[in-house]
């Protein structure tokens, strides 16, 4: 029983820390249709995820300080920006309306079954990830706080430019 | 099949990684949460002593591990409170694993069996899900179906039972869903512009009935349709659930059956972002215990109306969603003047107006001579009429603007009613029509202003003055907050409330809170000193009561 233990551990831990890429999730836009993830993501550039809600006031903080740097950094290196909304079917016909008074430009997708941020280990919303053009996940951030919008953008510079990221 | 039980033989056997990693290259995630508290004794707010606990220590955490491998997974949760924080309900005690599926996906069809979440719609015929920070977990344990039948067509079952802290639900739930998307079958619609979408759920549950003096049903179901019509920038959503009758704990063993319906129309576009919803909800209450109470076992979900506040005061006085009837209007309106106009300034300037407003349905109680056990209806109501008692009103604008490069501010004002006999105290309508003078209530007008100022690059200071003014309940309270945060690891905050107008002079209390806070990449170690004021903590409108304390607490989070 110890030795079924240890390898399950030794196991998860060894798959634990491959480069991970996103694992198949079932997600819908705005306007109804069904994607998957994988599919989102871009080939050319960084992809940033940003898991939010339209209750969660940091997420909104976020995405509203990032909305520049996120003009910029599309322009330098073909960057992606994915805005997750993780709000459940009721609260998710206040995503677009929310969207639009927000002025965000991001590509906004909706988890409504929390599906994607289960399948990522995620606690909590604000949850940021970045991705390289492989899209192995190569960056992940939880919480907010003001100036980490600035961070976040070196960030996705240097994964654009092929350097490695530290947290 | 076969591929599926040998991977999950290799995976658990295995002595070592190769064949996890080389062969098959799953992934694996999950997280970590640790909270705990050090109460101390206070008798400021707690004279008697009735909320300090005897454990002077209480603590809790849990872990989740998700195995991802193309189209299989697999995952547990491990829970363990030694002993459940004060205000999380009583019946987590105890450790154990109290999630843990697997799952596969075959062509059109995912199956799942152990633990899952799912819901229908809205959630007014089913939803089960958590939420972590409220204590709610009506994880279902059975088995999952989903299929996509043709294109556009797709198909849930479910069946199972409900959690119940660490044991299940007596009652058993049977369920499925189809939905139907229009636009993906016929593309004339497409063509026309309109994405329609419609769906159908249906949920029984059975529990078995041995009641001396009444002739429950035994098999209860519920029923609901659904429409989401969009075309350009306007989107309709509707829905209608019907239940069939039900005697509870909930609405008194009446017979009466139960329905719900919840519509909204929104527009966006050009930094226009508007909603109006409407919803009317009567006796439905469905759980898969007929005597369960507070968030336990409740099969549905009927969302709040009404807009979530954050900042500190105002969600002192939260709404929580009556499940055995209300009914309510929401009205919420966004726009952005544009960068360079006149009232956008440089950076532009967010406006928002958000209304709503949530009273009793109509109720025309039976005289309980006029009605033998068997048919109790309790009551009847007339959808067309409105109810009388208000229950709670929100009326609130703010503004977001950004000044220079370096300061922004959030100013918001609200203007709260609060129904405190039906949201404190959940008294029912009845005893309210027949004594309207002995309801009570909180009338509050609200300030709360929002600053951010960049001191340099990565070095922010954030400040937060909240006005709550009332007469009523604990009276006046004022806030002051100031935060100072280091991007990307170091977050420090200091905060004071001070209960300046409370009626009773012993109670004119000061609750001043430090916390601090180091993050790095997805951990996240919180530590906090300071006074918690009693309240009502709310998460979606369901919401649950939290005593007062005082005390060091730390909270350590994790994810990978």
């Amino acid at each position: 029983m110890k030795n079924l233990f240890t390898a399950f551990a030794v196991t998860l831990l060894t798959v634990g820390m491959q480069a991970q890429q996103l694992p198949s999730t079932t997600l819908k836009t705005l306007d109804g249709k069904l994607v998957d993830i994988k599919d989102q993501i871009s080939t050319e550039g960084p992809t940033v995820i940003g898991f939010w809600a339209t209750w969660c006031k940091p997420c909104i903080k976020e995405l509203t300080a990032f909305a520049d740097y996120a003009i910029d950094l599309e322009e330098e290196y073909g960057a992606k920006v994915l805005a997750v909304s993780i709000d459940d079917t009721r609260n998710s016909s206040r995503v677009a309306p929310m969207v639009q008074g927000q002025g965000w430009e991001y590509t906004v997708l909706l988890d409504e079954n929390q599906d994607l941020k289960r399948n990522l280990g995620i606690v909590n919303v604000p949850f940021t990830l970045v991705l390289n053009a492989d899209g192995e996940v190569v960056w992940k951030h939880s919480g907010y706080s003001p100036g980490d919008e600035e961070n976040l953008a070196e960030v996705v510079a240097k994964v654009a430019r092929g350097e490695s990221v530290e947290h | 099949m076969n591929r599926l039980a040998l991977r999950l033989l290799a995976l658990l056997l295995a002595p070592g990684a190769a064949i996890a990693q080389d062969s098959y290259g799953g992934q694996l995630h999950g997280n970590f949460q640790l909270d705990g508290q050090w109460y101390l004794r206070d008798e400021g707010i707690d004279p008697t002593g009735e909320f300090y606990p005897d454990e002077r220590f209480l603590g809790q955490g849990y872990a989740n591990f998700v195995y991802t491998d193309g189209d299989f997974s697999g995952g547990l949760r491990y829970e363990n409170y030694q002993n459940v924080m004060l205000g999380f309900p009583e019946g987590y005690r105890g450790e154990g694993i109290t999630y843990r599926y697997l799952q596969f996906k075959q062509d059109h069809l995912e199956v799942t069996v152990g633990s899952f979440y799912e819901q229908f719609g809205s959630g007014m015929v089913f939803r089960s899900y958590e939420e972590r920070g409220l204590g709610y977990d009506n994880a279902m344990d059975g088995v999952r179906v989903k299929a996509n039948l043709a294109k556009g067509v797709y198909l849930k079952g479910v069946l199972g039972r409900q959690r119940f802290y660490f044991e299940k639900s007596p009652g058993l739930l049977r369920g499925v869903d189809a939905e139907i998307n229009l636009s993906e079958r016929w593309h004339v619609l497409d063509s026309l512009g309109l994405r329609w979408t419609i769906g159908a759920s249906y949920m029984s549950k059975y529990q078995r009935a041995n009641d001396p003096f009444l002739v429950l049903p035994e098999n209860v179901a519920a029923g609901g349709v659904r429409s989401q019509l969009m075309k350009g920038p306007w989107v309709l959503n509707t829905e209608f659930a019907y239940k069939a009758n039900d005697p509870s704990a909930d609405n008194g063993y009446i017979y009466k059956d139960g329905n719900g319906f919840i519509a909204n129309l929104s527009y966006s576009k050009n930094g226009l972002g508007v909603i109006a919803g409407l919803k009317r909800i009567d006796n439905m209450s469905f759980r898969s215990d007929r005597n369960g109470s507070t968030i336990d076992m409740l099969v549905n979900y009927l969302s709040p109306t009404t807009e979530v506040h954050t900042y500190a005061l105002p969600a002192l006085y939260q709404y929580a969603t009556q499940i055995n009837g209300e009914e309510g209007i929401q009205l919420e309106a966004n726009y952005r003047f544009k960068r360079k106009s006149k009232l956008g300034g440089k950076y532009g300037t967010l406006v928002s107006i958000n209304y709503s407003a949530v009273q009793s349905i109509d109720k025309d109680y039976v005289a309980t001579s006029n009605d033998t056990l068997r048919t109790l209806q309790g009551y009847y109501s007339d959808p067309m009429e409105r109810g009388t008692i208000p229950y709670f009103h929100d009326l609130n604008f703010k503004i977001s603007k950004k000044v220079n490069r370096s300061f922004k501010y959030n100013l918001t004002y609200l203007n709260l009613h609060y129904n405190r006999s039906v949201l404190e105290d959940g008294l029912g309508d009845e005893p309210m029509l027949s004594n309207p003078e002995n309801i009570k209530t909180m009338d509050a007008d609200v300030i709360v202003l929002e600053t951010l100022y960049k001191v340099k690059s990565k070095h922010y200071l954030r400040n937060e003055f909240q006005l709550l003014s009332t007469q009523d309940d604990r009276g006046s309270m004022a806030m002051a907050l100031v935060e100072y945060s280091i991007a990307p690891h170091w977050f420090f905050s200091v905060q004071d409330i001070y209960n300046y107008g409370n009626p009773d002079p012993d109670q004119q209390l000061h609750y001043p809170l430090a916390s601090m806070v180091y993050s790095q990449g997805t951990s996240r170690f919180q530590l906090s000193y300071g006074r918690q004021q009693r309240g009502i903590f709310c998460v979606g409108g369901v919401c649950r009561v939290v005593p007062p304390s005082n005390g060091v607490s730390f909270s350590l989070t994790t994810s990978f």
